[in-house]
């Protein structure tokens, strides 16, 4: 097994027929992923790589056994289509959409509370498992099939840590970006949790960043229940408070969710700390050597 | 996004919470005229996005029309320095005049979205310890602050204002009074996409009245697409005129102090090149992320933001190409920096899709760069070029 995306997963993309869509639908059927179906409502019917195209995901879910949702669709939309994928019972919703009001995602996450769904993003660029499919646009050339979790709020910075994993010959079971906003679905907590029971995963590299507080919430469960080492690294060391540091979430607040003190929870939790993000890589290495 | 205080009092005064009598003005003359309607003692407020005003010297009272000429004309005009400004301070342009009133107490009320996962959900909070910072009321007497979660599906609940107004042990008339401002404020945070709403201090006059005396409204960029009304309200003068082009380019960029301009793909990785810079012993002068996209077009833009920058003697270029291909990148920036006749020094790092051919086509080009391969090895690279500069002066 790995985690959330696994053989049984079958994937709807809304949004498939739109300019992002359509090309990070292609990409990831390169990749091996099973999708199954897309949504855009008033494009029911038509085909798109062979692929049917329904107005609902309830159709998808009837008629393709959909239960994986990658959502594409503008900010303005994508509330909606996360709801509309929780309520037709997908259990697995990832939201790559930027830009969505913060207190649009705190009625979303009030939703999802008690539904058993996970919801990875918004504002985030997917999850990869290596040898099933990815729902999202991680690159497909980074991964490599193996025992490594990763977990980022972050994009490109993810990418730099799976590549130097992948070059360094050490693989990954799942990574988990996600996602950059202030009100996420799954948190750190959250994937860690399913990183901890993965028979699959034997380490978990998590890359964290300035402000919030999701870092804190990880170190606690890391500090009491996780038995797999952890690696971290937090991005903005050198990131000034009160300016938004391209994410929405990634601002210091009332002189809250420094990297300093984040840094220094993990490791007072005992995770790996690398203070430099070129390290990420052998310090893995290196705890896999034992 | 930020707005002064007058706006956020006008929206204050929409919702029906009540604030002082007063107006906004931008010479002296109309401060006069504003205090000779008042017609009693008057305070003249500096309109700058910064707390610490008062002791920066921008807030004055004044007894008479031609006493608040005279305090609008110290005001108006000055370069005020608070401890959010930083040292360069901000010119004043606009002053609030408004009747002074007499203070029996001062408390806090605010609201904010808590990211913890026990909330996940805007917050109400309140104090009886108003007047000052609200943080630091938290880190030196917590139990002073009242906490009400506020789940947005669903309305206001009458109890959420009783739970604050009599936590504060306000007398019974005051506290519906107060019921009132808590649920006004919260329609104001739902119904305009804020971030952040406070009234610090939220004034207990010796007549019972509740009054704002100041206000601060903070909006929620992402929610701004469905709020031209709050658009409009931007000041411009206040923001850094770089971060200004930046955001027109769709560029995200951030001023810093250092010398080392960069840029970079992605706002993690954009973070992580300033935490590098500063490891291999360098200062970054900015944070920079050119977003998925750039284009050559894109990426000149950014090359212009970044080397208006006067303070930059060398620049770092850091891509991780996914669907983004370095051979595109490299092109973009050759292109740019001819186009540009850049002379600062460079280094140029890629990786991900097509970096061999990006790295030949960088080799190849009659501009000079330094090509890194590793990450930290990008950074030092960089430092040790300003380093050189630095030296032959």
């Amino acid at each position: 097994m790995s985690i959330l995306l696994n053989e049984e997963s079958r994937i709807v993309i809304q949004g498939i027929t739109g300019g992002e869509g359509s090309f990070h639908t292609r990409e990831s059927l390169e990749f091996g992923s099973k999708v199954v179906a897309g949504v855009t409502p008033g494009k029911g019917g038509v085909d798109f790589d062979g692929l049917p195209v329904y107005n609902r995901v309830i159709d998808a879910v009837l008629k393709e056994g959909a239960n994986a949702s990658g959502i594409y669709v503008p900010a303005s939309f994508a509330p909606d289509a996360i709801l509309e994928a929780l309520e037709a019972g997908i259990k697995l919703i990832v939201c790559m959409t930027e830009g969505i009001p913060a207190l649009e995602m705190v009625k979303v996450k009030k939703a999802l509370k008690g539904t058993g769904s996970y919801l990875i993003g918004p504002n985030c660029p997917g999850i990869t498992t290596p040898g099933v499919g990815k729902i999202g646009f991680m690159p497909n050339f980074i991964h490599k099939k193996g025992n490594v979790g990763v977990i980022s709020r972050s994009g490109t910075l993810t990418y730099e840590v799976i590549n130097q994993l992948t070059l360094l010959e050490v693989g990954q079971s799942t990574s988990v970006g996600i996602g950059g906003d202030p009100i996420i679905g799954s948190t750190f907590l959250d994937i860690l949790k399913l990183f901890a029971d993965d028979p699959e995963t034997n380490l978990v590299a998590i890359i964290g960043e300035i402000g919030g507080n999701a870092e804190e919430e990880a170190a606690e469960f890391v500090k009491e229940k996780m038995t797999k080492p952890v690696v971290g690294f937090i991005a903005g060391q050198t990131a000034p408070p009160g300016k938004r540091m391209g994410h929405a979430g990634a601002i210091i607040s009332g002189g809250k969710g420094t990297a300093a003190e984040k840094m220094r929870t993990w490791e007072e939790a005992g995770i790996a700390v690398v203070e430099n993000p070129a390290d990420i890589g052998t310090k893995v290495v290196s705890i896999l050597n034992g | 996004m930020k707005v002064h205080e007058y706006q956020a009092k006008k929206i204050f005064k929409e919702y029906g919470i009540p604030v002082p009598e007063g107006d906004v003005a931008s010479t002296p003359e109309e401060v006069r005229d504003i205090a000779e309607r008042i017609g009693k003692k008057i305070v003249v407020k500096a309109q700058i996005h910064a707390g610490g005003r008062g002791k920066g010297g921008g807030v004055k009272t004044a007894d008479s029309p031609q006493d608040a000429k005279k305090v609008a004309e110290e005001i108006l005009g000055m370069n005020l320095v608070t401890h959010q400004t930083g040292p360069e301070g901000k010119k004043v342009k606009k002053v609030l005049v408004e009747e002074a009133l007499d203070i029996e107490k001062e408390l806090y009320l605010g609201i904010a979205i808590d990211r913890s996962k026990d909330q996940e959900q805007p917050v109400i909070m309140a104090s009886e310890a108003g007047g000052v910072e609200i943080e630091e009321v938290a880190s030196k007497t917590p139990e002073k602050i009242i906490k009400v979660g506020a789940n947005p599906i669903g309305s206001f609940s009458g109890f959420q204002g009783r739970k604050i107004s009599y936590g504060l042990g306000l007398d019974k008339s005051v506290a519906s009074k107060a019921g009132k401002i808590i649920e006004n404020l919260y329609k104001i945070f739902m119904e305009k996409d804020a971030s952040l709403v406070e009234i610090n201090p939220l004034l207990l006059t010796k007549d019972g009245d509740l009054l704002a005396l100041d206000a601060k409204v903070n909006f929620d960029d992402d929610g701004l697409y469905r709020h031209p009304e709050i658009r409009e309200l931007r000041d411009l003068d206040e923001e850094e005129p770089l971060e200004v082009d930046a955001a027109n380019a769709d560029v995200n960029y951030i001023k810093l102090d250092g010398n080392v301009g960069c840029m970079v793909n992605g706002a993690g990785l954009a973070m992580a090149t300033m935490d590098l810079i500063k490891l291999a012993g360098g200062e970054p002068a900015n944070f920079l992320d050119v977003g998925g996209g750039a284009s050559a077009e894109r990426i000149e833009k950014a090359f212009r933001i970044l080397t208006s920058d006067k303070d930059v003697q060398a620049i770092l270029v850091n891509i991780f190409g996914g669907i983004l291909r370095c051979d595109r990148v490299a092109s973009g920036v050759i292109e740019a920096a001819s186009k540009m006749n850049l002379t600062l020094p460079m280094v140029v790092r890629l990786q991900g899709t097509n970096v061999a051919e990006g790295r030949k086509l960088l080799e190849e080009s009659p501009l000079k760069f330094e090509v890194a391969e590793g990450l930290f090895e990008a950074a030092e690279k960089v430092v040790a070029l300003v380093k050189k500069v630095a030296k032959e002066g």
